[in-house]
């Protein structure tokens, strides 16, 4: 009790006489972007993220599959303080939305004018029967890029051939919807490669999935009889695991895995709970024109954590909100309205190392929520011949290259 | 002693706000999510290309006169008003090269 009281009573760190005028939370593409274009307009930004390194999710299936390596999946925040930004390598742990201020994980406090949180997903360790932190040790997830992505790798090199691979997908909304396709493709494509008498089970908690009929044709072009997917109705979804004996329990059934990625349900990074800018949901609902948080004034919320409406949680669509937030907060902070905006989403999944294939939209408010414009956006055409496939391929290349350059650079 | 952030805060402030750049028309602030200031990759840059080059090119895409793997489907979703702005836009801050009169 002593101890707890003086904390509390004790003067944390507090930077009151000198607030950032726009504190940016999470140094991921939604956040790492907004920061530098908020520096680029001038005003002075504190970006708040832990980590001294950024590991991509794009392109890590590749890294699972064997076709890359971790160093082109990570960055610094040295570009990202070049550009002006002040890094401050602290976790914040709440924020109380009335004093505008942000607490960071070593007690000190930061002020600011506006908020934008960016803290990407949590995963959701309650939500599959034995499936929690020490689970995903066994069975990986490598749905956040870093250890976990080196880790499932090192088990399908691990695995012998003829052995089975099980991917649990989950139901929707989650970080990247044709992630866990991408991800079946890219290592049914090692398994093809390395260990042909290999297979690959995808048990699904949905009936529908992103690029499903770009998919599936290319699985049956490239990989026939490798890959299964099951559905929900079907008795894809994973209700149970058992980690010792990589087991999965669906309603139907159990699988038994020689190599098992868990991907569980998702929700908005634990700071925005904290903040109190996540619904029931465990996602942010948003204003579509200005990012800012419909539950708490002053707090703006982009990327994955936010209920993007039919905007995908992607990168390219966390760089675009966060790119449409800048421009609202500054906006704001000269006491104008922020403009109806207009956002793009092109998300490419690779099928092979040489097949690629996209599906891009293009967004506006409406009704409350970011709705798709009519007429506009859809996947690549089902039947294309393979010099399309291998443009797309390349394009998406050069995407992660200009982004990330964009970003970390 | 303040963790050093506080000071680097303290700095930063004093910086005075640098000329605001024009407000992004709807739709501008996505181009550079692929399209890259300088030319790198297979994906090709806007800079150096003039407004009404942009403008005829998104005419194309939308049509289907000039084909593409992922512009016609862009393309769609903006009308002719919009495309001029963005183009404009791209054009004053750098991204492109001005019309010729």
């Amino acid at each position: 009790m002593a101890a707890s009281g003086a904390a509390v009573l004790g003067a944390p760190a507090v930077l009151a006489q000198a607030p950032a005028r726009v504190v940016v939370v999470g140094g991921g593409f939604a956040g790492a972007s907004c920061a530098r274009a908020l520096a680029g307009q001038g005003f002075a930004v504190a970006l708040v993220e832990a980590n001294a390194r950024y590991v991509a999710c794009p392109f890590s299936n590749g890294v699972i599959a064997g076709l890359r390596e971790m160093e082109a999946q990570t960055f610094g925040y040295a570009g990202v303080e070049k550009a002006g930004v002040i890094h401050v390598p602290r976790g914040a742990v709440a924020v109380d939305p009335q004093a505008k201020r942000v607490r960071l994980d070593d007690g000190a406090e930061l002020g600011y004018e506006r908020l934008v949180l960016a803290p990407g997903i949590d995963l959701n360790f309650d939500a599959i029967a034995g499936y929690d932190r020490a689970a995903a040790e066994l069975m990986p997830h490598a749905w956040k890029a870093g250890a976990q992505t080196v880790l499932l790798r090192r088990q399908l090199e691990a695995m012998e051939d003829g052995g089975l691979v099980v991917i649990s997908a989950p139901a929707n909304p989650f970080r990247c919807p044709p992630g866990p396709y991408e991800r079946a493709s890219l290592i049914a494509h090692y398994l093809k490669t390395r260990k042909p008498r290999s297979k690959l089970l995808i048990l699904d908690a949905k009936d529908a999935f992103s690029k499903q009929r770009l998919f599936e044709a290319a699985w049956t072009a490239l990989y026939p009889g490798l890959i299964e997917w099951v559905s929900l109705s079907f008795g894809g979804k994973v209700t149970e695991v058992d980690p010792a004996t990589h087991t999965l329990v669906t309603e139907f059934g159990s699988h038994k895995a020689d190599v098992a990625n868990v991907i569980p349900p998702q929700r908005a990074g634990a700071v925005a709970q904290a903040a109190g800018v996540a619904d029931a949901s465990g996602w942010c609902p948003i204003d579509p024109v200005s990012f800012e948080s419909r539950l708490q004034s002053g707090v703006h919320v982009i990327g994955d954590a936010a209920i993007g409406g039919a905007m995908p949680k992607s990168a390219f669509t966390a760089n675009g909100q966060a790119k449409v937030c800048a421009a609202a907060v500054t906006e704001l902070l000269a006491g104008r309205q922020p403009q109806t905006p207009k956002l793009i989403n092109t998300c490419y999944s690779l099928v092979a190392p040489d097949y690629g294939i996209s599906i891009a939209g293009v967004y506006r408010p409406k009704d409350g929520l970011l709705a798709e414009v009519d007429g506009a956006g859809g996947t690549s055409p089902l039947n294309a011949p393979a010099e399309v496939r291998a443009l797309e391929a390349a394009y998406a290349e050069a995407w992660f290259g200009t982004i990330t350059h964009q970003v970390f650079a | 002693m303040r963790p050093a952030h506080a000071a680097l805060l303290v700095a930063a402030m004093a910086a005075t706000p640098a000329m605001a750049a024009p407000v992004a028309p709807p739709g501008a602030l996505s181009c550079g999510g692929c399209h890259a200031p300088a030319p790198e990759g297979a994906i090709p840059s806007l800079a150096g290309r003039n407004a009404g080059e942009i403008v005829a090119d998104m005419q194309a895409f939308r049509s289907g006169a000039r084909p593409a793997t992922v512009m016609d489907r862009i393309a769609k979703g903006f009308s002719d008003e919009e495309t001029r702005a963005i183009a404009d836009w791209l054009v004053t801050t750098g991204a492109g090269e001005p019309a010729k009169p």
